[in-house]
């Protein structure tokens, strides 16, 4: 009782500060780190394992480990919530725009060939793939960072004083 | 199968300890724990996968499994109690019939199953060879998975996509990306209810 009566205090203090900094400066360097590997992934994904799933799971878990070090208003403030929605159904057109691309070029749906139809190297698959994978990747990244914001916003009624927050929101 | 290679060998004990894991998390009592214990789950079952050459499922076993519905389960858990109730054995008997005799049926089926890595299986004689000599010569990329996925199946893929953009919508709609769906009043000709309702729960 006592403990979580010194921690209300230290958060009113803003502890920010002292507490975690470990933390904050592991977090601070990974980062970038599984930014930059989530973007690896998915522009690899031809060539290695991977592709635009898995580079959205890996490109969202960082922003959700910024949430979790630095507090979920601080991430709204780098993804705000406002993008997620957009971003969301930009994924889903970018799929479905290329089927319809290949459509309008005169071949089938999402007939990628159709992109460069001379090509002895098969460069329109390679682009479609591309242009679908991307879609992935909008999607998934969007609507993991929208179920993480959705379920980390809500405070819980019946959390205890000493929980570890998931979100610095309701520290006042 | 025959042989005792470091692979099999590697294989047993990975399985042998997703059963010791899965034996845990359904003694323990503590969400927490089991929440923690499930990703262990998770995790090593990504390992086998790469074990078994399908380093691209283990790819998104390891960042899913482990990663996200670990950190997604903690924020359900935070909003939830902290102990599972625990059941009384009376019921415990009728799930216990129910998993023992589906591992039965699973055990019986077994023997239909082709052995791993069978040439002359279904998966692998027919399909499976045309689509990889085909990504030689049609889509020309060293991944035959990524190939699979977005060309040869992109219709399945873009319906996988749609699928996680609905599981999105229905979280925006249901929860509210601030999470503050939940606080929505309903009022019915004009009438708040919430309040009879507030006394009701309190």
């Amino acid at each position: 009782m006592k403990r979580a009566r010194k921690r209300a205090r230290a958060n009113k203090m803003g502890r920010s500060e002292n507490q975690h900094i470990i933390l904050r400066v592991v977090a601070k360097l990974l980062i970038p780190l599984i930014a930059v590997y989530g973007l690896y992934v998915h522009f690899h994904g031809d060539y290695g394992p991977g592709g635009g799933f898995q580079a959205g799971v890996i490109f969202a878990s960082s922003i959700i480990l910024y949430a979790l070090i630095f507090g979920l208003d601080e991430a709204k403030r780098v993804v705000p919530p406002s993008w997620i929605r957009v971003i969301m159904t930009l994924g889903g057109l970018v799929f479905g725009g290329t089927g319809v691309a290949t459509w309008l070029l005169g071949g089938e749906y999402l007939n990628y060939t159709m992109f460069a139809p001379d090509s002895t190297h098969a460069a329109g698959q390679h682009w479609g793939i591309f242009a679908v994978e991307i879609g992935v990747l909008l999607t998934v990244t969007s609507v993991i960072l929208a179920i993480f914001y959705a379920f980390g916003s809500r405070g819980g009624s019946r959390r205890p004083n000493n929980a570890p927050n998931l979100s610095d929101e309701d520290k006042s | 199968m025959s042989s005792l290679t470091p692979a099999f060998i590697l294989d047993i004990g990975l399985l042998a300890m997703l059963v010791m894991v899965a034996i845990a998390v359904v003694r323990l009592r503590s969400l927490f724990a089991i929440v923690m214990l499930q990703g262990v789950y998770s995790l090593i079952s990504a390992a086998w996968f790469v074990s078994l050459d399908a380093v691209d499922v283990a790819f998104t076993e390891a960042a899913v499994g482990a990663g996200i519905s670990t950190v997604l389960m903690l924020g359900a858990m935070l909003l939830t109690e902290r102990e599972v109730k625990p059941v009384p054995m009376r019921r415990q008997w009728a799930p216990l019939f129910i998993v023992v005799v589906t591992g039965m049926a699973m055990f019986y089926a077994l023997g239909d199953m082709p052995m791993f890595g069978d040439a002359n299986s279904i998966a692998n004689a027919t399909l499976g060879v045309e689509y990889v000599e085909a990504t030689k010569s049609q889509i020309i990329i060293p991944n035959v998975v990524s190939a699979v996925l977005a060309s040869y199946r992109g219709y399945d893929t873009f319906g996988e996509t749609v699928v996680i953009f609905v599981a999105g919508l229905g979280i925006v709609l249901l929860l509210g990306l601030n999470g503050n769906a939940g606080r929505w009043r309903a009022k019915p000709n004009g009438q708040d209810i919430s309040q009879i309702d507030e006394q009701d729960i309190s």
